[in-house]
Order: structure tokens, then C-alpha cells, then sequence
């Protein structure tokens, strides 16, 4: 029997393959792998922010309440800006894949501005409470709603300098392996923003509004 | 008794050729995806806004449909699936789900618990006399 | 224009912080000028500072752990000595103001700069070779991950020279560390270095996750990986699932300071019970963090030096996965006292003992290792033998405090203090010594002085005993933690022993250096060319000592557990006809860039300088995204040098 190390099939692996034994995954599982568990980590950074809002929303300290201070038609437009900015950076993705440049571009653009458009809503959101002596420092529970609406939103812009960078870098380097491997995981990024929204949108907006 | 030759390393930044990607989703699994979120949204709204659900009941029917579009987003938008090559990423979103749970019913219902066994406030503007 | 910062920040009316801070810069200023003197800047700049191979980031990482421990321990022999004094109306020679802060400071050094990269330096630098891969899934990100850890470390010692410390114990639970009650940078300092170290732990956490799931040798399964990947795994899940939730509990109560708002204030509705919760939601994760590579660490050991493979490796692996379940559901018996009802209190404690089970499997497949087995008493089973029965002993009383009516006694008492230095000193420290003995020859192509070594592991141990039995005594006695002076002085003899205990470990820390110093004075002696110089089971004994940038020529293809151990049944190794050539990563200045914006921003934002902390800010935004244009070029390493290399290795390596 010969020590064997290594070959380029790696025959007679079979059965080993399903047990995890194929050898190292290529690098574009790996990269989105990686990134997924990251996103695993930020949920739950969001989690302990969405426990915290749960423990606090009563807190209002003679304060406004939710119900007094949200708007659910202008919080309603947020969510379609979002879902569809979800969408669109979807087929954006498609695009880039089947190396279609300029439906990759137009969808991309489409995303910005739904992203940006929602980012603009909240931010009038935010000033007018704030207008309204309804700040952050004016009790735990808004302490607990603008911090977590707020890390939304922060990741949002985040995500929005990302796409800026990423579609500068796919018009000069071309849609190259490792350009296409950053914009799967822009867009998991993305689709990620919009779950988190839709439990901050039902546990924040509709259940503090009813 | 001899070692063969080596393979390609996997920190190159090459993916082999037989590997080349296809892509996941098609224009109409995000058309669909998107297609029953706005159904879920919609439904969210209205079961929050109207009274068409019974009364006690909103919370969980609200966190049904949200539960039911993050399942959409996972299917649709991010390609979760049972298949083989998906194991991995099943397992690892099945743990997270498991931690935030953990997380957030037991942080509830710790402070819930603590809440309840504090002094009613004239008690305690008693004790401050 | 500097915000709070002015020259009253430098402690020069007091003392003993001066003339600590004069030894550190000196310090500093000396290894700073002997590097500059003997002209090894463009050497370490090119080899460790912007290294992205994991074993220069790992040794980095156990370097990061030894330094900050000197430190660390610095800071616990002073607290000894002032309790061996201050007893009956005596008050010692810390005032409390300034005791408060060395209390706090050796907690969050030892947690956070001692054992946190200890563990993660091990994992960072055995898991890739022991999986047959060449690095780990991001080699870049795990630079950047360590420099990260290291600015925290920064930080935390600047805080000594300008400003102030904490004084609110190493959790700084709240209201003491809001704004009200710690209105100085001291509590600013613990946050943001934490903050920083986190990410960079987060970002080490996810690293290894990916690699152990997604990057294994052909013909690796999952259950032919060595135990030590496993419990790497399972602490690595809870690093990624714990320290979010510290990120964001640290982070609501910078909002609270900077911002004024009120998650955990008196005033406006805040809770301070939630703070608490929350961070023991990660404080308990975390010290199974700690705790699961030793295990790992001390599997490995047991079964090298047994000549046997380890017993029971399903049930160990077993074991571990349900510890890092667990470990996420026992955390409120850190405050059983603190207000919760029967019914909760019974549920974490129920937990908390059920959790003591599967690390009672692991001690006793440790045992039936042991058992029939050769053993050979090199320094690592010392360390093994020492942990097995101390930690034994520490769990025990955390099965003791677990039962919340004897907690409601013990709370916060030394006898609590007793048991969590027993369980960390006992495992996560005597596993990393361990773990340093033995990958040590590996790392550095010669074994360690065993004598020194010996003499190292007794002080330590005898020295524990010494320092903490007394505690436990002391605790059942009435006296509470954290004290800077008491009456009872029947306290005091007991203090007295636990100060002897505190100077026979110091006793232990100098021979460890001095083990140090005499081999590498003595290293051609000690050469290990084989690769394998304690006869191993597992693949990082397959390659040179040290391994090659790229550890193994050709990825080896595994067909059992203990890979290297079935190779050797097989016969002698032969290079093969012809390699193909591979790409290795090139290094990178971005970990050590980013680190040094990361405590750029930290300190202005500490002393509130608000220019300073955007510009820092923005130049770390840039660094990222100037690296991130930047395209990274691998540098190829051809089939001919890999032959000529595997020649020369075996070669060396045939007197085997």
C-alpha cells in the first residue's frame, strides 16, 4: 500500500466527499461562507439591540410612546424603497454574472437610489422626532429605538459607500473572479439589511403602533 | 513507497476551471421572491392596522409573517437551500437562530422575572423617606 | 483643541503609577532602540509586522499573551502584598482609589490580553497545519484581526501613563461606569480598547470557523479531524456567536456616556440589571472560550505522550458540541443574587450543573488515555497532570456555587474569586504552557530546556495552591471580594500564605523567561531536525520545524484519524517525483495600518478630541478601501524549489 499524498481527482474519495472529505472548497465558497457566518455575527449584535428594545420599549419616562410618535405610511414607503433596492441589487447580481455590464450598472444604480431614498426617510424620521423633544436622551426607550434603528440605517450607508466602491471597481478592473465574489457578498449583505428591517419593521413600527 | 505528486494550494486566488460558477437565483426566482414579500408586507400592515385578526392574537400573527418573509428573503434572495452543498450554511443559520433565541427569550424573560420582583415605586419612595 | 487631555493627565503626584510608567517607557525605549541599534527594522517589517502566514500571527499572539501576563501579574502581586498588610486598621500602601484601578486592570489584562490571545495564538497557529491546509481561509483578515487585539493591549497600557484606569472591576457593571459615578477617561480607556480588541476577535473567530468547516487536507472528514481542530471549532462558533452581543453592550453604554442616553442610567427609564445580563450572556460563553482549547490543547498532549490515540473520540467530540451549546444557557448564575425569582435561579442552576457533565466525559477519557499507556513525563504531561487535578478541583466548586442558595453565601465573596482563579489558572493557563512547551519545537526548530521547564511548572503549581486554597477558606469566613482594607484580622494569616503563594509563582514566571533565554542560547543543542521530536500523532508533525511559509509541498491525503501516525505505519516518507507549483500570499502592511488608526481614533475619542477621532476614523475608512482597490499579488513558489525543499527536509529528517 503506498502513502499516498495527494492527487489532482483525488480519486477514491467517494463516500469521504459527503462526510466533509473533498479537500479545501474553492475560493468563492469559502469567501461567501466566511461571509455568511459574518452576517450570522451581526444578527446577532442586532438580537442583543432587539432584546434591549424589548426590555425598554416601556420605558418611556413620561415621554412619547411608539404609538404617539410613528408614522406607519411613511414607514410603510421605507419598506418598499428597501424591498425593492432588494430586488434590484438581486438582479444586479444576475447581470454581472452572465457578464451583462450595463443591466449590472442600471440595476446597481436603481439600488443606490431606493437605498438612499430610504436612508432619506428615516433621517426625516429621526430629525422630526427629534424636533419633537423626542431625542434619544429623552428615555430608555428611545435610547433603545434610535440605537437600533439607527445601527440599521449606519449599516445601510455603510452598505451604500460599499456599493459606490464596488461598481467604480467592477467599471476599471472588469467583472474578474474576485471582483464578482465581492458582489455576491455585497448583495448577501444587502438582502441581509432587509430581514433585519423586516423584524424591526413588525416588532418596532407595527407592534408599537397597535 | 513513494508521495505523488501535489495539487493545486487552496490559498491561490484561482478557482479551478471545472469549478466555474453558476449562479444560484434567475430572474424569476427573485421576481417570485419579491412577489410574495410584498404579499407578506402588505398582510403585516393590515393585520397590524385593522381588525381583521382577533384582538390578542396580532403579536403572533405579525410574527408569523414576519418569520415567513425572512424565510422568503433566505429562499428567494439568498439561495438557502437543503441541497448537499448547502449543509454548511443550513447548520450554521440553525445555530444562529438557536443563539438569538437564547439570547433574546432568556434575556425576557430574565428581566421580566427581575422586574417583577421589584418594590412597587410608593414602597420604594417609602423606603427613601 | 485636545479636548479633555491636558498635562494633569501624566500621574506625576503619584508615585507608584510614576514610577510604573517610567519602567514601561523605559522599557519600551530600550527594546525600541536595541531593534533600531542592531538595524532589525526592514527584518521585522518584512517578516512578523506585515506577516499574514498564521504562524508568524500566532507566535505574535502567544508573545501579545506572555508580555501583557508580566503585566497582569504585576498588578495581582500588588494586591496581594496590600491585603497581606491591611488588615485590622492598617491601610496599606494602595489607596483605593488607586487599588480600584489595578483590580479592574488585572481582570480586563488577564481576560482579555492574556488568555484571549494565548488560546487564539495556539489555534492560530496549530489549526491550519493539524487540518493539512497552508493557512487559514483569510489570511489578510487574521493580520489584521491580531493588530487589532494588540492596539486594545496598547490602549490599556497607555491608560497607565496618561489618564487613568477603570475602577469599576473588569465588567464595569453600571451605575458606577456611567457618566454620573465614573465621569473620568478611565472607564472611556476599558471601553474603547475592548471595542477594538473585539473586532478583531470577531473577525480571528469567523476566520477559523471558515477554515475548519470549509478548508480541510483531501480525505479529511469530520471526524478525522484531531480533537484540537474540534474544540477550536466549537470556541470558535461561541467566539462568533458571543462577542456581538459584548459589541453591543459595550456599545449602548458608550452611547450612554458620549450621547446621554439612558440604557442603563439611573434617570430616564434605564436599566442596570440589563447591562448585567447582557454580559454575562457573553461573559459566560467566553470562559468556555478560554477553557475549550486547553482542553483541546491538553487532548493532544495526552495522547502524544501516552503512545496511544486518545480514548473515546466520539464522546469527546460529543462533549465539546454540547458544551458550546450549553454554555449559552447558563449564564445568569453569575447574579443569582441579584433579584431574579426561584423558578429562574433553579433553571440556570439545574444548567449549570448539567454543563459540569460532559467535561466530566472529557477528564475521564483523559484517564483511560493515560491508563496501559507509556507515558513519558516531558513537560507538557506535567502541565496535563497539574490541570487535571486542579481544574477537577475548581469545578467542583463551581458545581457548589451553582446551587443558588450556597451562592446567596458565597456571592461575590473570595471564595468565588478562589474558584474562578482555580478553574482559569488550573486550565486555560497551565493549557497554554502546555501548548507552549509543546508546539514550541515546531514553531522554532528546537525544543525548550526541560529542566527550567519543570522547575517552572512545580513553582506554578505549588505557588497556585499556595495563593488560592487560602482564598476559599477566607471566603467561607466572610471576607467579600475586592477589598482594599478589613478588620478581621483573622483573616490576615490566610492573606499572609496567599502573598508566599502569589512570590512562588512570580518564581514560576522567571524560570519560564529564564527557560527562555538559556534555549535559545542553547538552541543547536536542542535542534530538532526531524519535525517530530516528540514521536506525534497529528499532521503538524509531518512538516520541517519550522514549517515552510507554505507548510506542506503537497497537501497530504488523509485516510483515519491521527493522519501522521497511520503515514508512519506505513514506511518511510520519500519526496515524490514532481511537485506542481503553488501561490502563497503576499504580505501586507493593512493589519498593522489599520491598528495603527484603530488607536488613533480610540485614544481621541477617549479624551474627546474630535477632529482627531474623525480624522483617524478616515483614515481607516481609507486604509480599507485603498487596500481593498489595491489588487493582492501572490507570490509563486515553483515545483522545483518545493522538490529541492522536501529533499533537504527529508534528508535532515532520516535519522529517524
Amino acid at each position: 500500500m503506498s502513502a499516498e499524498i495527494g492527487t489532482a481527482e483525488f480519486p477514491g474519495l467517494g463516500t469521504t466527499m459527503a462526510r466533509g472529505g473533498e479537500g479545501p472548497a474553492p475560493v468563492r465558497i469559502v469567501v461567501a461562507y466566511g461571509f455568511w457566518i459574518f452576517l450570522l455575527s451581526d444578527i446577532i449584535m442586532f438580537s442583543a439591540l432587539f432584546a434591549s428594545y424589548a426590555v425598554l420599549s416601556g420605558q418611556t419616562a413620561g415621554g412619547p410612546s411608539g404609538r404617539e410618535l410613528f408614522e406607519l405610511r411613511h414607514v410603510g414607503i421605507e419598506t418598499l424603497c428597501l424591498l425593492f433596492s432588494s430586488y434590484t441589487c438581486g438582479l444586479g447580481v444576475l447581470a454581472v454574472e452572465h457578464r451583462r455590464l450595463r443591466g449590472f450598472y442600471a440595476a446597481f444604480a436603481l439600488t443606490f437610489v431606493l437605498g438612499a431614498a430610504f436612508l432619506g426617510l428615516e433621517l426625516s424620521e429621526f430629525a422630526g422626532m427629534v424636533a419633537r423633544g423626542a431625542g434619544p436622551s429623552r428615555s430608555a426607550f428611545l435610547s433603545a429605538f434610535f440605537s437600533l434603528v439607527g445601527l440599521h440605517g449606519a449599516h445601510v450607508s455603510a452598505g451604500l459607500l460599499w456599493l459606490t466602491f464596488m461598481v467604480a471597481q467592477t467599471a476599471v478592473r472588469g467583472p474578474r473572479d474576485f471582483v464578482r465574489r465581492r458582489l455576491l457578498c455585497f448583495s448577501l449583505f444587502w438582502h441581509a439589511l432587509d430581514i433585519i428591517w423586516v423584524a424591526l419593521l413588525t416588532l418596532v413600527y407595527l407592534m408599537g403602533a397597535h | 513507497m513513494e508521495e505523488h505528486a501535489g495539487h493545486h494550494s487552496a490559498s491561490s486566488g484561482h478557482a479551478p476551471s471545472i469549478e466555474e460558477h453558476e449562479p444560484s437565483g434567475s430572474l424569476v426566482t427573485y421576481t417570485v421572491g419579491l412577489a410574495f414579500a410584498l404579499l407578506l408586507t402588505a398582510a403585516s400592515f393590515i393585520v397590524s392596522q385593522t381588525n381583521l385578526l382577533w384582538e390578542p392574537g396580532v403579536p403572533a400573527g405579525l410574527a408569523v409573517l414576519a418569520i415567513a418573509q425572512m424565510g422568503v428573503h433566505l429562499v428567494f434572495f439568498l439561495h438557502i437551500s437543503t441541497g448537499p452543498d448547502n449543509t454548511n450554511n443550513v447548520i450554521a443559520l440553525a445555530f444562529g437562530v438557536l443563539i438569538v433565541t437564547l439570547i433574546v427569550s432568556g434575556s425576557l424573560w430574565i428581566m421580566a422575572n427581575l422586574n417583577s420582583n421589584m418594590l412597587p415605586p410608593s414602597a420604594i419612595m417609602q423606603m427613601q423617606r | 483643541m485636545f479636548g479633555k487631555l491636558s498635562w494633569a493627565a501624566i500621574p506625576f503626584n503619584q508615585p507608584i503609577p510614576m514610577a510604573a510608567s517610567l519602567m514601561v517607557i523605559v522599557g519600551v525605549l530600550v527594546v525600541l532602540g536595541l531593534v533600531t541599534w542592531k538595524g532589525w527594522w526592514p527584518y521585522l517589517w518584512r517578516e512578523w509586522l506585515t506577516s499574514v502566514d498564521h504562524k508568524r500571527i500566532g507566535v505574535m499572539y502567544v508573545l501579545l499573551a506572555l508580555v501583557l501576563l508580566l503585566r497582569g501579574f504585576a498588578d495581582a502581586i500588588m494586591m496581594r502584598s496590600q491585603l497581606a498588610l491591611a488588615a485590622g486598621g492598617a491601610q496599606g500602601y494602595l489607596p483605593p482609589e488607586h487599588y480600584d484601578q489595578i483590580f479592574t486592570a488585572h481582570g480586563t489584562i488577564m481576560i482579555f490580553f492574556v488568555a484571549m490571545p494565548f488560546v487564539v495564538g495556539l489555534m492560530n497557529f496549530v489549526v491550519p497545519l493539524q487540518l493539512g491546509v497552508r493557512d487559514v481561509a483569510f489570511p489578510v483578515l487574521n493580520a489584521i484581526s491580531f493588530w487589532l487585539t494588540a492596539s486594545g493591549a496598547l490602549l490599556v497600557n497607555i491608560s497607565l501613563v496618561v489618564g487613568e484606569f477603570a475602577r469599576t472591576g473588569w465588567l464595569a457593571y453600571p451605575p458606577l461606569s456611567e457618566l454620573q459615578f465614573s465621569p473620568g477617561v478611565g472607564v472611556d480607556y476599558y471601553l474603547w480598547a475592548l471595542e477594538i480588541s473585539g473586532i478583531g476577535t470577531l473577525l480571528a473567530g469567523i476566520n477559523l470557523v471558515t477554515t475548519i468547516l470549509k478548508m480541510r487536507a483531501p480525505g479529511m472528514t469530520y471526524m478525522r479531524m484531531p480533537v484540537f481542530c474540534w474544540t477550536a471549532l466549537a470556541a470558535n462558533m461561541l467566539i462568533v456567536a458571543a462577542f456581538p452581543i459584548l459589541t453591543a453592550t459595550f456599545g449602548m453604554l458608550l452611547l450612554d456616556r458620549y450621547v446621554g442616553m439612558h440604557f442603563f442610567t439611573n434617570d430616564g427609564g434605564g436599566n442596570m440589571m440589563l447591562f448585567i445580563n447582557l454580559i454575562w450572556a457573553w461573559g459566560h460563553p467566553e470562559v468556555y472560550i478560554l477553557i475549550l482549547p486547553a482542553f483541546g490543547v491538553f487532548s493532544e498532549v495526552i495522547a502524544t505522550f501516552s503512545g496511544k490515540a486518545l480514548f473515546g473520540y466520539r464522546s469527546m467530540v460529543l462533549a465539546t458540541l454540547a458544551i458550546c451549546v450549553l454554555s449559552f444557557t447558563v449564564w445568569l448564575h453569575h447574579f443569582f443574587t441579584m433579584g431574579a425569582g426561584a423558578d429562574v435561579n433553579a433553571f440556570f442552576g439545574i444548567m449549570s450543573m448539567i454543563i459540569a457533565i460532559p467535561t466530566g466525559v472529557k477528564v475521564f477519557n483523559w484517564l483511560f488515555t493515560l491508563y496501559r499507556g507509556r507515558v513519558r513525563y516531558e513537560v507538557p504531561v506535567l502541565w496535563a497532570i497539574g490541570f487535571m487535578v486542579t481544574f477537577v478541583i475548581g469545578g467542583l466548586t463551581g458545581v457548589l456555587l451553582a446551587v443558588p442558595p450556597a451562592d446567596f453565601v458565597l456571592h461575590n465573596s473570595l471564595f468565588l474569586v478562589a474558584h474562578f482563579h482555580n478553574v482559569i489558572i488550573g486550565g486555560v493557563l497551565f493549557g497554554g504552557m502546555a501548548g507552549y512547551a509543546y508546539w514550541f519545537p515546531k514553531a522554532f526548530g528546537f525544543t525548550l530546556d526541560r529542566r527550567l521547564g519543570a522547575v517552572s511548572f512545580w513553582c506554578w503549581l505549588i505557588g497556585f495552591y499556595l495563593a488560592f486554597m487560602p482564598l476559599y477558606i477566607v471566603g467561607l469566613m466572610g471576607m467579600t471580594r475586592r477589598m482594599q482594607h478589613y478588620a478581621d484580622l483573622r483573616w490576615q494569616p490566610y492573606l499572609i500564605v496567599a502573598e508566599v503563594g502569589a512570590i512562588v509563582i512570580l518564581c514560576g514566571i522567571v524560570a519560564t523567561i529564564a527557560q527562555l533565554v538559556v534555549s535559545i542560547r542553547r538552541r543547536e543543542q536542542h535542534r530538532d531536525r526531524t519535525g517530530d521530536p516528540w514521536n506525534g500523532r497529528t499532521l503538524e508533525w509531518s512538516t520541517a520545524s519550522p514549517p515552510p511559509e507554505y507548510n506542506f509541498a503537497a497537501l497530504p491525503r488523509v485516510q483515519s484519524l491521527d493522519a501522521f501516525w497511520a503515514l508512519k505505519q506505513r514506511g518511510p516518507v520519500v519526496p515524490a517525483e514532481h511537485y506542481e507549483s503553488i501561490e502563497v500570499p503576499s504580505n501586507s502592511p493593512n493589519g498593522f495600518v489599520t491598528a495603527f488608526f484603530a488607536v488613533v481614533t480610540g485614544f481621541a475619542l477617549i479624551w474627546h478630541i474630535g477632529w482627531l477621532a474623525i480624522l483617524g476614523l478616515a483614515c481607516a475608512a481609507l486604509t480599507l478601501v485603498a487596500f481593498g482597490w489595491m489588487e493582492r499579488i501572490e507570490k509563486e513558489v515553483s515545483g522545483e524549489q518545493l522538490a529541492a525543499a522536501e529533499r533537504t527536509r527529508l534528508q535532515q529528517a532520516t535519522p529517524a
